[in-house]
C-alpha cells in the first residue's frame, strides 16, 4: 500500500476500505509450516474455528487448503487436530527444509 | 433462521475479522473475536479500547475488521459505544434507520479491569443496550507485560518481576465478572475459546437480551504467559478444567455453571506450562502454590453454592 500524503488522509483517519489488512501478508512471519494430510482429516473443523489468522480456507462447509499468505505458523491447528486413528491430519514442518 | 451452532454451517458464514492482522503468532484474542462475530445473527457495530487487539488489527490504513469499528482511547470504549448506541436509538426514533443493529465493545483486561473500569461501570449503570466483551490475558501485554488487576497471584511480570525482592505478583486477581454481576445487569457470563460452542451460545443469549451485558473471556498470550505458540486453546481448556477460569453465566440473578469439570485438575497443571509461574515451583516458593490453589478452591466452592442458592431463589425461567 502506498503511503498517503497529508492531503489524502481522510478526516479522523477513517479507514474506508473494510478488511484492507488482507493486503498485508503475514505469512512471511512463519518459522514452521502446517501441512494438511487430507486422508487423516475427519473434517471436524476445529482448526478452522481455532485459527487466529483465518488462514484455513473453507468450501461448502468443509476445510480446504491452508492460506499460507496469512498463516503465521503458530501450530494451534496441529495441536488441536484430533486426526484419525491417532494419525494427525496436520503436522508442522520447519520452513525452508 | 439462525445458523445452527455447528462448525460446518458456521464455516459457510463470512468471518468478519480478516487475516493479515498483526497479532502475535498463536494469540488467543483473534479466535475469541472471531467466535463472537460468528455467533451474531445481526449486523454488529464495535468499539475497541486501546490494547493489543486494537493496535494490531487497525494499523494506519490496514484494518482487519469488516464491520463498522471505532477506537477512541484506552479508558472509554464503553462510553464511546454508549454514545453510538444512543445515536442509533435516536435515529431509529426519527425513522431514519430501521435495521436491528447490535453493539459490542471489545477490550482487553487492562482496558476493562483498570483503565476503562469507570466508563464500563457507567455504561452498565445507564443501561445501554450493548454487549461488553473483555478478552482477558491477564496483564498489559501490548506495552510489555506489566501487571494489571487481572494478573493472577504469583505471576512474573515486568512490574512485579520474580526475583530476590518479590516472588512475582503478591495480590490476588480482581473478580471482575462478579463485580459486573453486582451491577444488577441482566446478563453476565464468563467463557473460554476452548469451549467454542458454549462461548457462542452465550453471545447469542446476550444479544437477544435488551440492556447492558458483560462477558469475560480468557485469551491466552504466549508472549506474556511465557508458553508455547501452539497452546493458547489448550491452556484456555486447562484453565476451565482446573477451575482457574470457571465458565458460567448469570441471567437475571440466576447463576448457572455451564461446564463443570468431571474431575477438577490441580492448579499446577495450569501453572506448569507457563514460564511466568516457573519460580513458584522452586522449593522456597512452595507456599505460593498452596495459596494459589486455596484461592481457586475457595472461589469454586463459593460459585457452586451461589449456583444452588440462586436456583432456589428464583423460579425457573421459560
Amino acid at each position: 500500500m502506498k503511503l498517503k500524503g497529508w492531503k489524502e488522509v481522510t478526516p479522523g483517519a477513517v479507514v474506508t476500505e473494510a478488511g484492507s489488512a488482507l493486503k498485508f501478508k503475514t505469512g512471511s512471519w512463519r518459522a514452521f509450516r502446517p501441512v494438511w494430510i487430507e486422508e487423516n482429516c475427519i473434517q471436524c473443523m476445529f482448526c478452522w474455528i481455532y485459527c487466529p489468522d483465518m488462514a484455513i480456507k473453507t468450501k461448502d462447509g468443509k476445510r480446504a487448503e491452508f492460506d499460507y499468505d496469512y498463516c503465521k505458523g503458530c501450530g494451534i491447528c496441529a495441536l488441536e487436530c484430533p486426526g484419525k486413528k491417532g494419525q494427525k491430519a496436520i503436522v508442522m514442518e520447519e520452513e525452508g527444509k | 433462521m439462525a445458523t445452527p451452532l455447528n462448525l460446518k454451517e458456521l464455516s459457510k458464514k463470512e468471518v468478519l475479522l480478516t487475516g493479515g492482522h498483526r497479532m502475535c503468532s498463536g494469540c488467543g484474542a483473534p479466535p475469541v473475536v472471531k467466535m463472537v462475530l460468528l455467533a451474531s445473527e445481526y449486523p454488529v457495530v464495535a468499539s475497541n479500547a486501546t490494547g493489543c487487539l486494537e493496535v494490531s488489527t487497525c494499523i494506519s490504513d490496514y484494518t482487519a475488521w469488516k464491520i463498522p469499528w471505532i477506537h477512541n482511547a484506552f479508558e472509554n470504549a464503553a462510553a464511546t459505544l454508549s454514545g453510538v448506541e444512543t445515536m442509533y436509538r435516536s435515529l431509529k426514533k426519527q425513522g431514519k434507520i430501521d435495521k436491528e443493529i447490535k453493539f459490542i465493545a471489545f477490550c482487553g483486561d487492562g482496558g476493562t479491569y483498570d483503565i476503562g473500569f469507570q466508563s464500563l461501570s457507567g455504561a452498565m449503570e445507564r443501561g445501554h443496550d450493548m454487549l461488553y466483551v473483555c478478552y482477558d490475558n491477564g496483564a498489559y501485554m501490548n506495552t510489555g507485560i506489566q501487571r494489571s488487576s487481572a494478573t493472577p497471584f504469583g505471576a512474573d511480570t515486568t512490574t512485579c518481576p520474580a526475583g530476590s525482592a518479590v516472588p512475582g505478583k503478591l495480590q490476588q486477581r480482581k473478580d471482575l465478572t462478579k463485580i459486573m454481576a453486582a451491577h444488577g445487569i441482566p446478563y453476565v457470563a464468563q467463557a473460554s475459546p476452548s469451549h467454542w460452542s458454549d462461548l457462542m451460545k452465550k453471545v447469542r443469549r446476550a444479544l437477544e437480551i435488551k440492556g447492558p451485558k458483560f462477558m469475560n473471556i480468557i485469551a491466552p498470550c504466549n508472549r506474556g504467559w511465557r508458553s508455547r505458540t501452539d497452546d493458547a486453546i489448550l491452556l484456555s481448556r486447562i484453565a476451565v478444567e482446573t477451575c482457574y477460569w470457571p465458565i458460567y453465566e448469570i441471567e437475571n440473578g440466576v447463576l448457572r455453571v455451564t461446564s463443570k469439570p468431571k474431575e477438577k485438575k490441580p492448579l499446577t497443571e495450569f501453572l506448569k506450562p507457563q514460564g511466568r509461574f516457573k519460580h513458584m515451583f522452586a522449593p522456597e516458593n512452595e507456599w505460593m502454590l498452596k495459596v494459589a490453589q486455596e484461592e481457586i478452591d475457595k472461589n469454586w466452592e463459593r460459585l457452586l453454592k451461589e449456583e444452588a442458592f440462586t436456583a432456589q431463589q428464583e423460579p425457573a425461567k421459560e
